[in-house]
């Protein structure tokens, strides 16, 4: 038995990296501290894609991972709108061999964030945002706003390590001396733990911000007796609770972005928090989901100008969500081949794309099945990243931590599949060109 | 590096560091490192153009947090530098915060071949190692942020400077950097409460001031045989009136000595500290000031961090002056402060020739360039994309070596220059020699590398050099403007990779680091010291805290010794 401490979870957007656990016979047979359960739960491992597959006459047939990888060519090569989606659950040297081929074939690269935080995307784009680490939540914050998000359920050790019940410098009481405001539309587990909550009508969070913004900046009056099912005066609390912070945070999900206004609301969280800036400190931070989703915006940013939804069919990028991000364009039927890697669209999608994700022939690389896996054609298993494979991830503060590898494994790291994949098709290429 | 013999014939060799000044000679290059002569080699006729090392840039933001932030929030920056891949090029974005690829490719078309990221923050390391390895062609180093770091203000504090000393060698280490970088030091901590710090104010709860901290840290580093002096970036950048905390800043290290033959500071983007003025109402130039001091005084070096007109995108660890610049413009302001160590704020920012203000910022460094007597003393540098696009370093070589081009350009500006600068008097045209010292010899041996290759082309050299297509005769500022835009060659390691200004090659760069030696038990006691910091505030474990091996994929190490 070997102890191994430091460990890197590979799971949500938290990267806890303090959990230790226990390896066994090449297997991880505990997790002693650190984790949160379902964090353990992807640790300690369960069902898994087990062979390379192509699917024949409707049945998934094993194979090797030479013959998978070729096959996987033969259809990205032979593509003309090839869509390359995914990439959040990941390793960033695996998304970097992913934006290297989307060059090489002229794909469409998108990944989660595009049916996630994309709307967030586009409101930093437009006005920015004023942010900070997680360590600087831990030490100074004393006013935590949770928005739209359930970190109880959803990120079960982010109120622990870095907000709310942390204990840092200037907090080393921890909760005793912060304050807890919850916004959101019922009450959560996250939400009966509040000083404060702004129990709000569905999809009133553009009006409920702007109520708030009015009276940051002076305009109290102007804000009717009720907004959006929230109290003015309850408004007017959570005010003096947001100006006399010494060190205010929001945390918002996607409460926010996914209802009625999108980015709009986001654009009016950020302005929110540029008014609160204007009597103490204020910052404000997306809660991000896949543990490296924040990761392949950032290669994708640093490769080719943007973090998702890029075209490259055109030799340059070309970026257009709305118009080029990987639902519109299965909405349109316009994609002839689709690469998922490390996510699920067959689950997360709306009904309209996988309709024509599940026409088209679909390459999924993963470790794990998933509802995706019912209408792959060619199945590619990964090395668990993190447990069987190590590597670059961003947290969600875009701090950037190294996974660990812990167990050896017979399967292949997503990285080099997906190099494979690429020399592959430049062989198919240089073929061709002969 | 590229096997093989290469011999560039009958070019004109600039190469200051040798004290060659526009001779006719051969170059021989073999495995990557010019020689004495070579055998059987492949030759360049450089036919009377223009030969110079490969360029050095001592201050410029291309890899890391903040200018991939710089890249996410402005798409439509990204939109005006688009070119699709080629068969060797990846395809391109950007204009002000280009995508790594373009990057590296346009700097290699300028000639250069050596890049310092000026800034990284110690937490986000690894993702300015990410980038500098996706930056194809240059060799890079980059400078960890160490100034507004809890540790180094408490041992300032306490006055232990050996234990300092042990701190900064642990983080210069674990950074995998290169020396360190100082950027509103304690005040970019107080912007951590929203409030921000000159250089005699006591920075809040940590009862030192930014001044202590500049010291201490200059005292520190030259406990070790540190190729490069502390990098300032000092308090007030940007103010009108600035000069003054400028110039008290330059006394710190007076009495310092440095290790060896360089200066005790390099005080970076003088530009923007060279202000007059109370307000934006009557800000002025105060070059002049500056420029005296540097020319009495031998403990330090500057780089000019001049004006490049136009949009550009601006990013500093200076978080407050960042909210500043934001509360002008009303733009788009991201800001993100990093826990026990720095912080950064980005906004776009136009620079125009009708704004008083962004005019009189224009003259102040070309003025600090022309003032200056001894080229030795500056670098060219626009601090990347700060105060323009590093693309623009042709302009500015053509202003400094034009009087006619300064007085032409001058005409568009608002006429604030006439009365609130002293560029319009100035009649000093720089040669090509000079233009050699401060785009590659200057920041070669202020940085130390001139030791390891770069900068010159003795023997033993890298085999970095550019060959500009232009006759050391050639007066018209418009056909210099277009030669130093694109070689005729650019060769890196011995190996061709821009011919007649198209990118031919994409060999990877090296990162240089640097290993500051510490004594065990000082490191032991610093330890202690530094574990409280992980186990209680940082929100990283400290086993997963230092940048492992695998994000070097051509490391460079120099040793820095406990100087005895």
């Amino acid at each position: 038995m070997v102890e191994i401490t430091d460990v890197v979870c590979s799971l949500c957007g938290c990267v806890c990296d303090d959990i230790v656990v226990e390896v066994e016979d090449n297997k991880v047979t505990k997790v002693k501290k650190g984790a949160c359960s379902v964090g353990k739960s992807k640790l300690m491992g369960h069902g898994r894609i087990e062979s390379p597959a192509i699917r024949e006459n409707g049945t998934l047939k094993n194979c090797s991972y030479d013959e998978a990888i070729k096959k996987a060519a033969e259809i990205l090569a032979a593509a003309r709108r090839p869509l390359l989606y995914g990439w959040s659950s990941t390793v960033c040297e695996a998304d970097k061999v992913g934006v290297e081929l989307a060059e090489e074939i002229g794909a469409v690269i998108d990944n989660t964030a595009s049916v996630c935080h994309g709307p967030s995307v586009l409101a930093i784009q437009d006005v920015g945002l004023p942010s900070c680490t997680l360590g600087e939540v831990k030490n100074r914050a004393d006013l935590v706003i949770y928005w739209g998000a359930n970190p109880a359920a959803a990120h079960a050790n982010h109120m622990k390590r870095y907000s709310y019940i942390s204990k840092g410098y200037w907090t080393e009481e921890g909760k005793k001396n912060k304050k807890l405001i919850v916004v959101d539309v019922r009450k959560t587990a996250t939400a009966k733990m509040a000083d404060v909550f702004l129990q709000m009508e569905q999809g009133k969070d553009y009006l409920v911000f702007s109520a708030l913004r009015a009276m940051l900046l002076g305009y109290e009056d102007v804000v009717p007796e009720e907004v959006g099912g929230v109290s003015k005066k309850d408004l007017l609390e959570t005010v003096r609770l947001m100006k006399e912070a010494k060190f205010g945070m929001i945390f918002f999900g996607m409460g926010v972005t996914h209802t009625r206004a999108r980015h709009n609301n986001v654009v009016n969280a950020i302005q929110t928090t540029r008014a609160a800036h204007t009597h103490t400190k204020f910052s404000i931070m997306p809660m991000r989901g896949h543990y490296n989703v924040a990761g392949i915006n950032q290669v994708c940013t640093w490769e080719t100008g943007y973090p998702f939804a890029v075209d490259l069919s055109r030799g340059y990028a070309w970026y257009n969500p709305g118009e080029i991000s990987a639902t519109d364009l299965l909405v349109r039927r316009e994609c002839d081949a689709a690469l998922i890697i490390a996510s699920d669209p067959g689950a997360h999608f709306p009904g309209e794309s996988i309709k024509h994700l599940s026409k088209i022939p679909v390459i999924q690389i993963d470790p794990f099945p998933n509802p995706t896996t019912e209408f792959a054609d060619v199945l590619i298993p990964a090395a668990i990243s993190g447990v069987e494979a190590e590597g670059n991830v961003y947290r969600m503060d875009n701090i950037p931590i190294r996974l660990r590898k812990l167990v050896d494994t017979e399967y292949v790291a997503d990285e080099e599949i997906m190099k494979r994949i690429l020399e592959e098709v430049r062989a198919i290429k240089e073929k061709e060109g002969e | 590096m590229a096997e093989g013999e290469l011999l560039i014939r009958n070019g004109v060799v600039y190469d200051p560091i040798n004290g060659v000044n526009g001779e006719k000679k051969d170059i021989s290059i073999r495995d990557g490192k010019v020689v004495e002569e070579v055998m059987n080699p492949k030759v360049i006729d450089a036919e009377g153009r223009v030969v110079m090392p490969g360029g050095v840039d001592i201050h410029s933001h291309i890899a890391g947090a903040k200018v991939n932030v710089g890249r996410l929030f402005r798409p439509e920056d990204g939109r005006k530098g688009r070119e699709a891949k080629t068969k060797v090029c990846r395809a391109q974005s950007g204009y002000s915060v280009p995508n790594t690829f373009a990057t590296g490719y346009r700097y290699a078309k300028m000639g250069y071949t050596f890049v310092m990221e000026a800034a990284m923050p110690p937490l986000a390391a690894r993702h300015t190692h990410e980038e500098m390895v996706d930056i194809p062609i240059l060799d890079n180093a980059a400078m960890p942020l160490i100034d507004n770091n809890w540790m180094t203000m408490e041992y300032v504090k306490s006055g232990d400077t050996d234990l300092l000393a042990a701190y900064i060698a642990w983080m210069i280490k674990a950074t995998k950097g290169y020396g360190v970088k100082v950027v509103n030091p304690g005040g970019t901590e107080a912007w951590a409460w929203g409030k921000n710090c000159d250089i005699n104010d006591a920075v809040p709860y940590f009862d030192v001031t930014p001044a202590e901290i500049i010291k201490g840290l200059a005292e520190a580093t030259e406990k070790f045989e540190m190729p490069h002096s502390i990098h300032v970036h000092g308090n007030m950048l940007g103010h009108p009136g600035n000069f003054e905390t400028t110039l008290a800043t330059y006394d710190l290290v007076k009495g310092i000595k440095p290790y060896r033959d360089r200066p005790a500071m390099h005080a970076t983007h003088t530009q923007f500290h060279s202000y007059g003025g109370t307000r934006w109402g009557d800000f002025e130039s105060k070059a002049g000031a500056i420029a005296d001091y540097v020319n009495k005084n031998e403990h330090l070096s500057i780089d000019i961090g001049s004006i490049i007109l136009g949009d550009t995108t601006t990013m500093t660890a200076d978080g407050p002056m960042e909210y500043s610049l934001y509360q002008i413009t009303g733009r788009k302001w991201t800001n993100h402060d990093v826990e026990l160590e720095t912080g950064s704020g980005i906004t776009p920012f136009l620079y125009s020739g009708k704004s008083p203000v962004n005019t009189v910022q224009w003259a102040i460094g070309q003025e600090l360039a022309l003032l200056i007597k001894d080229p030795w003393k500056l670098a060219l540098t626009t601090d990347h994309p700060n105060a323009g696009p590093f693309i623009g370093y042709p302009i500015i070589i053509s202003m400094l070596m034009s009087k006619k081009r300064r007085e032409e350009s001058a005409e568009d500006m608002h006429s604030v220059i006439y009365d609130r600068a002293e560029l319009p008097s100035i009649d000093r045209e720089y040669d090509l020699n000079e233009i050699a010292i401060i785009t590659r010899g200057m920041a070669a041996k202020t940085l130390g590398l001139h030791e390891h290759g770069k900068g010159h082309l003795g023997v033993g050299a890298d085999g970095d050099v550019a060959i500009y297509d232009i006759s050391p005769e050639e007066r018209d500022a418009g056909k210099i403007q277009k030669a130093f835009l694109n070689t005729k060659y650019t060769i890196k390691g011995g190996e061709v990779v821009v011919k007649d200004g198209e990118v031919v090659a994409t060999p990877a760069g090296r990162t240089i680091f640097v290993t500051p030696e510490c004594d065990d038990k000082l490191t032991e006691e610093m330890m202690v010291k530094l574990k409280d910091k992980f186990d209680h505030y940082y929100s990283v474990t400290f086993n997963n805290y230092p940048v492992q091996d695998a994000y070097l994929p051509n490391p460079y190490e120099i040793k820095a010794p406990w100087r005895s």
